[in-house]
């Protein structure tokens, strides 16, 4: 028995953050949030460190990994937060299209040079009349706040839960960026007219096997941007001094960061557990991904908001750049389904409504 | 990740199960005296089996077998399946014990952990004092030796227990001249001893489970000493930190919660089903994700007594503080829930479940403040887990 992370995975979280450390400074996350760059470049470093194709397998191009170490990669990705096309086009997409035993972009996919972006949000809950009618494998209508702005396709699902392939180059896609608080996550929105489509998947159960593991994924990567704020708080109390000593020896500054610590350090069992069940105990995986995911949108909040205080004025500027940190947490609480609607689903598989 | 125990345990496992199909309908009834013959009975049952006091040596009254957390942890599991009574607990038990075991002379190990272990010998824990909380090494209870006797006075407060329990362990300040923490014995003495009064205290759940007890020139030979003169703050703290996480374990929060689930399919208002609102079971739901991260969080604390390279001290450091907050919060989701009927409490004719929600919904919060405070585990949180500085120094009235 051994709940933890193995030796493999120790070294795979260990090379990844040097990556990340040396070609994705937080001066790298500013050009790409001001729009002066974008993520490609970060995504073909990944991409070459078997990033994009970590849950492909090795017969179509990937290197074969399970979710457990989707688990790690996105929490270093959270920790550093990386511009990046993980969660949809590493995590999702492939989840569908294995699944769906469609796999002729898997070998691009998987080496970062064909990126799958997501569009559940109306599967999930339509808002905005959005929202798309199929005719005869021809999709037209509207997907909103949809994973990755830059993508070359992406994976549709209908309110029946079923799920189509577009190109982005297709016939009648108008794509239009949406801007939000997170710059370090590109969303978009697509407007479709009769757009050639491809049918992957009627298969309710395949939609919502992407979904569980896309929103533990995204919860990783809560844990991990939270994890940042949080030792980045400790960090600057140590140095900061006021009334002639360091802040981090007031009480109130102290039991701040302790509260974090406190309500974040469980979390990460919670989110290691959550990436193994997706594999190992399916079963389970439907539940503990909503709560997962609910459970770190309301820690990541708790952190983002207290992490901010602890540095006072200074949080609230751009000279740190902590709001990046805050509002990655901030975007994850809202994508995939926000927290009551996870808690009903998390009612709902328990039969209790 | 590896979640099993291998096949190696499967056997184990049987044969507990086995157990306690066949016991579950001999169990003493609940609500028994402590020392009813009931009880007592049990107690020697699960000791025989191996299923108390497993890894105490037989020598001192134990099952013997070689220490072994995975099975441990199999039998809370079937036990816990079943809710099966798992025997006595108590803090000579759960707290005395492994200090002995750790610390104490032979003729201690002889002399006290058979009886302890059996039920026959109920104890006592003698620390804080009105002057000493939160600040336990500011005691100020006086133990000076004259000839072969300690001679003690002073003032005990909180004493659980202490009106039904047959002897106290109890820390004392034997080197008034020495450094607060370096000052201090463990004594362990009879209740029955000339000069000792017991006050019982009543708390705000209408019982009087603790006590004040004052000491008045009360002589105990020289012997009744756990370590050295002096080194009573080491001895008491080798088993503080067990008392710690066991006042919160996270299955007993779930075993409460899914009693709350049960509680919100009964109860109605206005004829619809309490489980059927929305504002309910949005706060059901995110008390139950909350439970689950401390129960995952349990597993890994469980992995890391099993392979030693796994750095957890953090994760085990959170318990105390979460666990008991939780669990005064799912105790408070009840309450709600039932509303004005949630008030109930003693004869109340519309009381539901004994007014054990109402009642733990209070013990938890004496739990929240007992045990060291979350305040205090906040300090220890921050100074020991993430490496923040103590508390500046201050000239204090005392001149401490
Ligand atoms: C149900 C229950 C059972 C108990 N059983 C026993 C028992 O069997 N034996 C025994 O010896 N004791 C027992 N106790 C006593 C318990 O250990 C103390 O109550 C506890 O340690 C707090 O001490 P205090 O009550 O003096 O509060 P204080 O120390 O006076 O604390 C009052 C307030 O001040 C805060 N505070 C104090 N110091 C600090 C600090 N440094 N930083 C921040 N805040 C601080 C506390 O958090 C608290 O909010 C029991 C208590 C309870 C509630």
């Amino acid at each position: 028995m051994e709940f933890g992370l193995s030796q493999e995975q120790i070294l795979l979280q260990d090379s990844i953050n040097r990556y990340l450390y040396d070609q994705a400074s937080l001066d790298v996350v500013r050009e790409i949030a001001a729009g002066d760059t974008d993520d490609k470049t970060i995504w073909s470093g990944l991409a070459e460190m078997g990033v994009a194709g970590l849950m492909i397998p090795e017969e179509h191009g990937g290197v074969g990994l399970g979710s457990m170490d989707a688990v790690i990669v996105a929490e270093c990705l959270g920790y550093h937060v990386t511009p990046s096309a993980f969660l949809s086009s590493a995590v999702i997409a492939p989840s569908v299209l294995l699944s769906a035993g469609y796999t002729n972009d898997l070998a691009d996919i998987a080496a970062g040079t064909f990126r799958v972006g997501i569009a559940f949000s109306e599967a999930i809950g339509a808002r905005e009349k959005a929202g798309i009618v199929v005719s005869e494998s021809h999709l037209s209508g509207k997907c909103l706040f949809v994973l990755d702005a830059n993508a070359d396709a992406y994976l549709i699902a209908t309110s029946e839960q079923s799920i189509y392939l577009i190109r982005s180059d297709a016939a009648g896609v108008k794509r239009n960026q949406l801007t939000t608080v997170d710059k370090t996550q590109t969303i978009c929105e697509l407007i479709l007219e009769e757009v050639k489509a491809e049918l992957i998947s009627t298969d309710a159960n395949i939609y919502l096997k992407a979904l569980d593991t896309g929103r533990v994924i995204q919860a990783a990567d809560t844990l991990g941007a939270a994890q940042c704020m949080l030792d980045q708080a400790v960090a600057y109390a140590n140095q900061r001094e006021q009334f002639n000593r360091v802040i981090a020896s007031f009480q109130a500054v102290k039991h701040m960061c302790a509260e974090m610590a406190a309500n974040l350090e469980p979390c990460r069992s919670m989110i290691w557990y959550a990436g193994h069940a997706l594999q190992a105990v399916p079963e389970e995986a439907p539940l503990i991904a909503c709560h997962a995911k609910a459970h770190l949108a309301e820690v990541g909040r708790f952190v983002a908001k207290t992490a901010t205080e602890v540095h006072g004025g200074m949080g609230f500027t751009d000279l740190v750049g902590l709001h990046y940190w805050f509002k990655r947490i901030g975007c994850n609480r809202q994508l995939l389904g926000s927290p009551e609607r996870l808690r009903e689903d998390a009612a709902r598989i328990q039969s209790l409504i | 990740m590896d979640l099993s125990f291998g096949p190696k345990y499967s056997a184990f496992r049987d044969k507990v199960r086995t157990f306690v199909r066949e016991h579950k309908d001999k169990q003493p009834a609940s609500g028994s005296a402590p020392k009813s013959s009931g009880i007592l009975n049990w107690q020697a049952l699960l000791i025989e089996q191996g299923y108390h006091s497993r890894t105490i040596p037989e020598e001192y009254g134990g099952y013997g077998a070689a220490p072994d957390i995975i099975e441990s942890r199999i039998i809370a599991e079937e036990f816990a399946r079943e809710q099966m009574n798992t025997g006595l607990g108590g803090q000579g038990i759960s707290m005395l014990t492994p200090v002995l075991l750790e610390m104490g002379t032979e003729q201690q190990k002889q002399q006290f952990i058979r009886p302890s272990i059996q039920g026959k010998l109920a104890w006592c824990q003698g620390y804080s004092e009105p002057g000493a909380g939160s600040d336990l090494a500011s005691l100020t209870t006086k133990a000076e030796l004259d000839g072969d006797e300690w001679v003690i006075n002073g003032q005990k407060i909180w004493t659980s227990s202490a009106h039904i329990a047959d002897w106290i362990f109890c820390l004392v300040r034997s080197e008034p001249e020495a450094p607060k923490h370096q000052g201090i014995s463990f004594l362990l003495f009879e209740m029955n001893t000339p000069g000792i009064e017991i006050r019982p205290l009543v708390d705000m759940t209408e019982n009087a489970n603790f006590n004040e007890v004052f000491f008045t020139d009360v002589r105990v030979p020289k012997h009744q000493i756990v370590g050295q003169r002096g080194q009573g703050w080491k001895v008491a703290n080798a088993i503080l930190g067990h008392e710690r996480g066991s006042l919160a374990p996270p299955d007993a929060a779930n075993a409460r919660l899914n009693g709350v689930i049960r509680l919100m399919q009964q109860e109605t208002i206005d004829g619809q089903r309490i489980i059927d609102n929305p504002v309910f079971r949005d706060r059901l739901m995110k008390l139950q994700g909350r439970v689950m991260a401390m129960q995952y969080n349990d597993m890994r604390l469980f992995s890391s007594r099993i392979n030693k390279n796994q750095d957890t001290k953090l994760a085990g450091m959170v318990v105390k503080l979460i666990g008991t907050e939780l669990r005064h919060e799912i105790e408070g989701l009840a309450i709600d829930v039932m509303g004005e009927i949630g008030l109930s409490y003693g004869d109340n004719p519309y009381i539901r479940g004994n007014g054990s929600w109402q009642y733990q919904y209070m013990l938890y919060l004496g739990l929240i403040i007992g045990g060291g405070t979350s305040q205090i585990q906040k300090n220890i949180i921050s100074e020991r887990g993430l490496g923040m500085p103590k508390e500046p120094k201050i000239e204090t009235k005392r001149g401490a």
